[in-house]
């Protein structure tokens, strides 16, 4: 099969647009591949996808989200609008508000209810309320680790449970 | 472990094992993580990326049972090496455009690979044969866990793993199976399964991933949403979507061998005579007869091969591998003689 675009290179890159509905196949070889795929990136990447759902907000945006500008890295929210991918971390801080129902539009839902990173090197630092949150975490790991057979985990989530208990009750005591 | 080893290694995807061989290829969970405050990779200097680099390394370094993981910086391998590493679905097409800073952290079993400074600073991926999600997503937690005592990850308790893309945002967690649906295709039945797989939010996409066609009846599937469920629900969603798509298939391939089983001997034998004795073949012509030839394999049609065999195929005569093998550049038609050798000299016994 010869390339769609050139007719002279055998085609080896093979891509389905689907507008409207309507299914289009191209069969390109790999050099118009390329530039076609430059363009089409151009033309409706996710970027743009995402910028027409962030579009949405515009009733709600006021004048302010114009200037908005993540401290950290310098992006700005036109930005974000444009290219549809955040900055850093901070970005997701700074344009909080409006990321709120952007994360809802794509996800159904705005609130994580995943798993947590276990920092134990943040551990020794944690306030105590929020240590016991990461105790209950971890002994149900335990739990689950033993319920799994999982046994070398199971002893190295003890030895974590045992190290924070001792802080827990020198906090205490002081 | 060497790169150039791999070549003779059969990748945890395609040992043809875990439950449903027959139509479920392998399983694949992958992980979006990012560094606190540091920029993303679409944004940060060339430091930035390598520093993200060289603490992942140290990390990496600490873990057990990474220990004899190889660490690849990206500027080291040439055109060839990245193609290779893709078609092993090691990493992606993304994470081979010459771009800042890249790297690769390769388990050496390759069921663990981790991509540095792709769209995240990682996208750690776990993969298994056959229909085993919740194993690679055990395997994926314990990394996960591992490498946050050493890593600051990017994390809000409200939206949980913040990453470059909102779409990823919440858990981070994209699980794929890849699904071998002749039947389904044959039948021209695959349509309405896809649809249906799309109003349910998840995505189908080709061997490769993302922008590429489903060719040769194979069909990866994915979750889209990542924020408002947690791992395991979202895992245990297309876990249950995939056994019926699984069922549907099973079904229709009954079907066939019971009303018309001469029309199904008839398109498996030709496509295994032509790979058998083809002079020049193309990759996109080899795939679609190797998925004929598996089919046959499925259903005891076919009798002397084996899935591993099968699925080795699929892969040695993939272009990069072929150049691999032969040690040399190929040009296109090179290797569409060579790849109809290698098939003639693997087949010539069986039959």
């Amino acid at each position: 099969m010869l390339c769609d675009i050139c007719g002279k290179n055998p085609a080896s890159v093979h891509l389905t647009e689907i507008i409207d509905n309507q299914v289009t196949e191209l069969h390109l070889c790999e050099e118009c591949a390329r530039s076609k795929n430059l363009e089409m990136e151009q033309q409706f990447g996710l970027g743009d996808l995402l910028a027409g759902l962030a579009e949405f907000n515009k009733g709600t945006e006021g004048l302010e989200s114009v200037k908005l500008k993540c401290p950290n890295c310098l992006l700005s929210y036109e930005d974000f609008k444009k290219i549809g991918k955040l900055g850093c971390s901070q970005c997701y801080l700074t344009f909080k508000r409006y990321l709120a129902s952007l994360l809802k539009k794509i996800h159904g839902s705005n609130r994580h209810v995943g798993k947590a990173p276990v920092k134990l090197a943040r551990l020794s630092s944690a306030n105590s309320s929020n240590r016991k949150a990461i105790l209950e975490e971890l002994r149900q790991k335990l739990h689950k680790a033993v319920e799994a057979e999982a046994f070398e985990e199971a002893a190295r989530i003890r030895d974590k449970i045992r190290e924070l208990e001792k802080k827990e009750n020198k906090n205490e005591t002081e | 472990m060497k790169l150039n080893d791999l070549i003779n290694h059969t990748s945890e995807w395609l040992k043809g094992s875990g439950p449903y061989p027959d139509i479920v290829i392998s399983s694949r969970i992958r992980l979006a993580r990012n560094l606190n405050n540091i920029p993303f990779p679409h944004r940060m200097n060339k430091r930035q990326a390598q520093e993200i680099a060289e603490m992942v390394e140290k990390a990496v370094k600490e873990i057990d049972f990474l220990k004899n993981a190889i660490f690849i910086g990206l500027q080291e391998l040439d055109a060839l090496d990245k193609q290779f590493l893709i078609e092993r679905h090691l990493m992606s097409y993304e994470h081979a455009r010459p771009d800042n800073y890249r790297a690769l952290v390769l388990e050496e079993n390759e069921i663990i690979s981790i991509m540095v400074n792709e769209e995240d600073h990682l996208r750690m991926q776990v993969m298994q044969s056959g229909l085993n999600l919740f194993e690679a997503l055990n395997i994926m937690n314990r990394i996960d866990d591992a490498l946050a005592q050493h890593l600051d990850f990017a994390f809000s308790t409200e939206w949980g793993y913040l990453t470059s893309c909102p779409t990823n945002t919440g858990t981070g967690l994209r699980g794929s199976v890849m699904l071998h649906l002749p039947a389904l295709v044959m039948t021209r039945q695959i349509n309405r399964i896809l649809s249906a797989i799309a109003k349910l939010s998840f995505t189908t996409r080709g061997l490769y991933g993302e922008g590429t066609q489903a060719t040769g009846n194979f069909f990866q599937v994915s979750n889209q949403v990542s924020l408002g469920h947690n791992e395991e629900e979202i895992i245990s969603n297309i876990n249950a979507l995939i056994k019926q798509v699984v069922e549907q298939e099973e079904q229709t391939r009954q079907n066939l061998l019971s009303h018309q089983r001469s029309m199904l001997e008839d398109k498996i034998w030709r496509s295994f005579g032509i790979l058998k004795n083809a002079f020049i073949i193309s990759s996109e012509e080899t795939i679609e007869l190797l998925s004929m030839v598996r089919l046959g394999v499925d259903l005891k049609i076919i009798n002397k091969i084996d899935r591993p065999l099968i699925n080795r195929l699929f892969l040695i005569t993939q272009p990069a591998h072929l150049q691999k093998l032969e040690n040399k550049r190929l040009s296109s038609q090179e290797r569409d003689v060579k790849r109809a050798e290698i098939l003639r000299q693997y087949l010539k016994d069986i039959g």
